[in-house]
Formats: C-alpha cells, structure tokens, sequence
C-alpha cells in the first residue's frame, strides 16, 4: 500500500512523518511529497496542517494542481484521506483566522475562533483533552471513550451537517475533535503527537 | 476537560544530559534519547529539553539528539536554549521539536516572537521568562540564566509576548529555582491573571504539594520540573496519582 502524506511546506511535519514511518515500518509503503502524480497513485493521503487557517490554504493553492488533485482523490474517487489539525479545518468552506479565506468546501461548514468567554478559558487550548465519542468511526476502532488526545489549536471546525462529527471535547464548549464522512477523515487533535493512542488512531487509517 | 500537563525537563550540554534520571539502571546515563523515553514511557504529558552548550559550534549535537528523540517520543517535545533567529527554529522544528522555547533573544528583540509566530505558527513559540522579585508583587525580568538584569517588568512583558504571537509562556521565578521550596507562587498568579495564553510554571519544585500550589493556587496551566523527578524521589506517575487524589485533573 502506498500512502502519501502532502508536504506543501505550511509548518512544522516532522512529527507526523516520525509517527507514520513508526506505525508504517514494514507494512505500508511512505512518501512525504507534493508531486501531483505521486499523490494520484497512492491509496490513502494524509493532510497535515500547522499555522494559520490561511497560511495552510495560501500553501495548499500555491502549488499547481493541487487542490484539484485532492478534490478529485477524496471527493470523486472516495479514496481515504486523513486531515490533521488546520488540515481537517481546511475542509469547510470557509476559515475566519487571520483573514476570511476560501477552504476546501468539502464539508459544508466554517472554522471560527473558539469562544473564550471572556478570557475565562486560556486560548490556544492546549494539552490533553478526553475525547467524547459520538458515532461509531473507523479510525477509532479498539479506542476507548474519554480517551486522551492531545491539543494545540485556538480555532474550531463547525460543520452544518452534523452527523460527520465522530467526536466531539470539551474546552469552553463542546469543539468538534474529529470527523468521518465516507473515507473522508479528519482529527482537530494531534494522533501524531498523542502517545500510544494517537499512534492506535494512525495505525486504523493505515489499516481501512 | 483539559488535563494539567506535567513536564519534565532535561538539561542537555553537548547531547549529554547533565542533570537527569540517577534512578533507574540506565544503559547510557547521559543519553537524553533513554531518559525523554522514560519520562514519555512513564506518562509525561510533554517532554523538555533544556540545551546548556555553551558554544555555538555544538548545535549540531542538539539538533541530532533531537532528531533521535523525536523518532522515539510520541508527545510532545520543547527545546530551548540558545534559539536566536529563525535558522535556529527551522532547524530544531525540521529535526523534530515541537515548539520551541526563546528566552534572551526575545527580551532582546520582542518582534522576533512576532516573525517567528507568523512564520511557524504560535503553537510552537514558547517565550521563557526569568524572573526575580525586587518589590512586594514586581518582578523584573533577568536573562542569561539569571544574571543580567533588563530593568523590564515581568507581568509587561508577558503581556507583550502575549500581544505578539506567544503560544505560551514558561515562567521560571529566578529566586525560586533550585530551592526546593516551591514555585513563587504570587508571580505565577500575577502573570496568569493578567495574560490569556497558557503559563507553564517552573523553578522551585521540591513536594508534590508544589506541583498542587502551581496549578491550584497559581493558575498554571502545566507544571515543568526537574530534581523531584531525576533523582528518584518521584515518579511521573507518582505526581499524576497524587494530584489525582486532590481532585486535580490530570491525563492517568
């Protein structure tokens, strides 16, 4: 099997490749890149994204092709593909951080700021946090309710259609921690980061 | 609920831990690669290092220690130490780190936590803070490990790194630090009541009552210590099972 994790060069994803060539060792077959024919042939993508809403899209759109090549891979040829962190909010169709940008649209929905209520909650939510299962998803399989992820964001994915939630935290109100619709899927959480359950999650993807 | 982190720090000098874990039988006593995998094995919520190398010409012995650790530690990982511009913060952040902690070159040059908040995101800047009380409720800010004062207040400049782009901060109260008396605890509030990003508290750890006063009664988002935990006295999982019992929420 080959995966493709999509190097577009927005942040930090040194971490991802160290989790994935960790869970990957000798089953799947990893390539960190952003050639449009390499992520053509694979079999599942995954989409990490670190900084700003519109920093990832500004990235994302710079290189010819690619959103198209994505589009095509995940909406038309429902092949499996993972968002992780801005890489899941990029879904919506719209983001509000830094400046109103243009996203995916894959998902109908918006990533807004998360309400603070007056300071009381300390922006950006991080740390480990329980995820609060909501339906049944297939990167959760073998993983237990109120299990702990880890965070680090201060904006959240709020779909329309709810039914896509997977799993849902909660920091000053109930945030929307990971999705599944089809083979689309996306965790606001880092598994990458999130000890060995997170590597559990990664390793489910890997598996579908 | 968001859990409170509790962090260990390693104090690294040329890719060797000099201050760490004299406990367990370790293999390699002065590997950090071993030790971070302990602490991370053990339950820590995050993992610290804290670079001491004195010379520039070393910094590739930083950055492979945190090449090695990151393919073996799944949470979280801070490096700090001598990070000065953002040649600094792409090479730790390629290597593996996950944020990354500017202490004197931020005093120095407060857009530098700007720049490198806007080009990495402020998820991976941590500003480290060194503070000294000099009156009832003032601290001032000192840099290079506590001697050289700035004449700049600490609760001012939280609020500025805030304002430019700091994920979090790390405050270490300087009169504190290597006591074992506990965190300074009025600082901790002083800069956690006025700022509205996560404070990580440090300096000064010596019970596990401390680590309870850092976040109960400080407001600290995340405990970092050091001795408590390298010299056996306590286990991560010692911390977390005590914090527990006091009805602290912590990742068990």
């Amino acid at each position: 099997m080959n995966v493709t994790i999509v190097d577009y060069q927005s942040g930090n994803i040194s971490s991802v490749i160290n989790s994935f060539t960790e869970v990957a060792k000798g089953k799947v077959n990893l390539e960190v890149t952003s050639d449009i024919k390499k992520i053509k042939s694979s079999d599942k993508i995954v989409l990490p994204g670190q900084g700003s809403f519109k920093s990832c899209v500004d990235s994302l759109n710079s290189i010819n092709g690619l959103v198209d090549t994505l589009k095509e891979f995940a909406m038309t040829n429902n092949k499996p593909l993972l968002g992780i962190c801005v890489g899941l909010q990029m879904f919506a169709d719209v983001g509000y951080e830094e400046a109103e940008t243009k996203g995916l649209g894959w998902i109908t929905g918006k990533v807004a700021r998360i309400d603070n209520k007056n300071g009381k909650f300390k922006l950006p939510h991080i740390g480990w946090n329980e995820i609060e299962i909501q339906k049944e998803s297939k990167i959760f399989k073998d993983i237990k309710n109120k299990s702990h992820m880890y965070f680090v964001h201060s904006y959240e994915f709020i779909p329309e259609d709810k039914s896509v939630i997977s799993a849902i935290t909660n920091y000053s109100s109930k945030i929307v921690c990971s999705i599944e619709r089809d083979n689309l899927f996306g965790t606001q959480f880092h598994p990458e980061k999130s000890d060995k359950i997170g590597l559990k999650v990664i390793d489910n993807f890997l598996k579908l | 609920m968001l859990k409170n982190r509790i962090i260990p720090c390693l104090d690294v000098k040329d890719g060797r831990v000099v201050k760490g874990i004299n406990f367990v039988e370790l293999k390699d006593a002065g590997d950090p690669v071993e030790q971070a995998k302990i602490y991370s094995d053990g339950g820590a919520d995050e993992i610290c290092f804290l670079d001491i190398t004195a010379s520039n010409e070393n910094r590739e012995t930083l950055i492979d220690t945190v090449r090695k650790t990151a393919k073996e530690c799944f949470v979280p990982l801070t490096v700090g130490g001598g990070v000065r511009n953002i040649q600094n913060i792409t090479d730790l952040l390629l290597a593996g780190a996950d944020k990354v902690s500017i202490n004197t070159a931020a005093v120095k040059n407060v857009d530098f936590v700007k720049e490198a908040s806007k080009k990495f995101g402020s998820q991976c800047i941590v500003v480290a803070i060194d503070a000294k009380k000099v009156s009832d409720n003032k601290w001032e800010v000192f840099t290079h490990g506590g001697r050289n004062k700035t004449g700049i207040d600490a609760e001012e400049f939280a609020k500025k790194v805030e304002e430019n782009g700091a994920g979090e901060i790390l405050l270490t109260s300087m009169d504190k630090d290597g006591t074992k008396s506990g965190y300074d605890v009025n600082l901790l509030k002083t800069i956690t009541n006025n700022t509205n990003i996560p404070v990580i508290a440090s300096g000064g750890v010596g019970t596990l009552d401390h680590l309870y006063d850092g976040i109960v009664k400080g407001g600290a988002s995340a405990v970092l210590a050091a001795s408590i935990f390298h010299y056996g006295e306590y286990k991560i999982k010692d911390a977390k099972e005590y914090l527990n019992s006091k009805n602290v929420s912590v990742r068990l």
